[in-house]
């Protein structure tokens, strides 16, 4: 069974918010309809994004880290949200484990948000019916496209890499080595929804350098004497000095 | 969350309906059993079904105001097997057919006697009707509570308290609601029912206290560390990533005063429990049906303060990802 999924690197997302305007773009020209804003350039902007970027601050000054946070639908092995459901608009595919709103078949109740608790379902108040990440599911199919560009909008903005995009049931697959080699986390594990995202946590990134690094001991300078340079203290014959 | 008004004259207004019905039936049983006179079928059981019906009929189409497409409302019998809310979607018009049917039927006198029990007893097509809609009037009062009680994350609903207390609310309304009809319609049922209705709101009360005081030292099992599994005890949000607001922040947030909350709070404890009991009491004392109908009207506004309360109490754990604009 396969279960697509995103795997986010916090440690590496710079909170550029380029999955974000990626998502809205590729997700607002697809078939389904625009995802409608209202007053988007006006004050008070609002709209539908399938995908946020949040940022927390952790710890306490001057010991802060700065987490960007990037939320969308985690793609819930256990779903909450589709057995509640009462038209079955809300499903998870069987073939790659995706959950997806049908469209057409949504009375806009909202009680799939409701029963989401990770709030990552939006309704969409023109079209009037509840829209969600669909983990671009009209782009990782596209024999159209090259087999590079198969794959959510988001993962192919990131100028970080922070996404990665993959089956999670494949245990050899990117995302999988991931989340086995990096310590990989699902959101919220004690309601038991298993999300297929998970997270790689924040990492200490140290450097360790040595002196001897520093200096190239066989640098021809060196060899021709004229590295490293007298010192200005240093006896030095008339007209002839290094200074 | 956010309480919306549809949802809010949905669960009131069926709730007195079911309860206007249980409450004819009760009265029916009390006859069956020569506790309590025979009514008229049409000027009492007749009208009654009828003015239940009305209040179901209201809270049905309060509720198409909930949906961005009503048009489409009749797809949501589709997955009963999995949903509540398809499962009361089906109870709610199969009550209101029995409901109609049970009317119509002392309306036209169906009395034809279906068995007879070796009691003596004989069963006619009314009673066997009124059975089937207490039936599913109680069917319809546990899908309706079930539709916020099995939402295990809203841990203010994820409890059978909520059910017991949809029950007992409805069925309160309904009872002091058949008190003013009786006193119109059966004045010699008005004791009757003003005293069932007292004692439901009794016990209602303590359903409802109990509620309130199970929420009031509820732990939250989700916090800032568990939604983004960063475990430091010291995690502030800066940004929710957008600045005019979103359906996460609209559908969640009541955007009320806690001072406001608390005010609601008493001031349903009194509306549906105390005064109702006080109008009741003297309005029976007197003889005077304005205070009877004013206990109704009180109850129903307290009522509706109760649902507007139990919407707004409910704190989902996504609010814990919107706690600061930016």
């Amino acid at each position: 069974m396969t279960q697509l999924a995103l795997v986010i690197d916090l440690n590496v997302c710079v909170g550029c918010h380029a999955c974000v305007t990626s998502c809205k773009e590729w997700n607002t020209s697809g078939p389904a309809g625009a995802m409608s804003d209202e007053r988007p350039y006006d004050v008070n902007p609002t709209g539908n994004f399938f995908n946020r970027v949040q940022t927390f601050e952790v710890g306490e000054f001057p010991n802060t880290e700065t987490v960007h946070f990037p939320k969308s639908c985690l793609h819930c092995e256990d779903p909450p949200c589709v057995p509640v459901c009462p038209t079955g608009a809300s499903y998870k595919r069987k073939e790659d484990g995706i959950v997806l709103v049908d469209y057409d078949k949504c009375i806009g109740c909202k009680y799939c948000s409701w029963a989401c608790p990770y709030g990552v379902r939006e309704i969409d108040e023109k079209q009037k019916v509840m829209k969600k990440c669909t983990l671009c599911v009209d782009r990782i199919y596209d024999q159209s496209l090259p087999e590079a560009e198969r794959k959510p909008a988001c993962v192919m903005a990131c100028p970080t890499s922070a996404r990665l995009f993959g089956d999670v049931h494949d245990p050899e697959s990117v995302v999988s080595k991931a989340i086995r080699e990096s310590g990989g986390y699902p959101l919220m594990p004690e309601w038991g929804t298993q999300p297929a995202n998970h997270y790689l946590p924040r990492r200490k990134t140290r450097l360790r350098i040595h002196e001897d690094e520093l200096e190239r001991t066989d640098n021809p300078l060196k060899i021709d004497r004229q590295l490293p340079k007298p010192d200005m203290a240093e006896p030095s014959l008339d007209d002839v000095t290094s200074w | 969350m956010n309480p919306a008004f549809s949802v809010i004259f949905l669960t009131t207004l069926i709730g007195v309906g079911q309860g206007l019905f249980l409450a004819l039936f009760t009265a029916q049983t009390y006859a069956l059993f020569g506790i309590l006179p025979e009514q008229d079928s049409v000027g009492f059981y007749a009208y009654g079904s009828l003015l239940a019906l009305v209040f179901m009929a209201a809270g049905l189409i309060a509720s198409f105001f909930h949906l961005g497409h009503p048009e489409r409302a009749w797809r949501s019998a589709a997955m009963w097997r999995t949903s509540w809310l398809s499962r009361e979607v089906i109870v709610l018009p199969a009550f209101m057919g029995v409901l109609f049917l049970y009317g119509l039927a002392h309306l036209l006198d169906w009395k034809q006697v279906l068995l007879t029990l070796p009691t003596g007893l004989s069963i006619n097509v009314t009673v066997a009707l009124g059975m089937l809609g207490t039936l599913l009037a109680f069917a319809l009062f546990v899908c309706t509570g079930m539709i916020y009680a099995c939402l295990r994350f809203l841990r203010e609903w994820h409890t059978p308290l909520t059910i017991i207390n949809y029950i007992l609310l409805g069925g309160a309304s309904g009872f002091t609601l058949a008190t003013i009809f009786a006193a119109y319609a059966a004045p010699a049922l008005a004791g009757f029912f003003a005293g069932w209705a007292m004692i439901i709101t009794l016990c209602g009360l303590v359903g409802r206290a109990a509620s309130l005081f199970r929420n009031a030292r509820l732990k939250p099992r989700s916090t800032l560390q568990t939604a983004i599994g960063v475990k430091h005890p010291r995690i502030v949000q800066k940004s929710q990533g957008f600045m005019g607001g979103s359906f996460n922040t609209r559908e969640f947030f009541h955007g009320q005063t806690p001072a406001l909350l608390r005010s609601i709070k008493w001031m349903f404890l009194l509306c549906v429990f105390v005064l109702p009991i006080f109008f009741l009491v003297s309005g029976l004392a007197t003889a005077s049906a304005a205070l009877l109908l004013l206990a109704f009207a009180v109850q129903y506004i307290g009522l509706l303060a109760e649902r507007w309360f139990f919407f707004a109490q409910a704190n989902h754990p996504q609010n814990l990802y919107y706690q600061v604009v930016s």
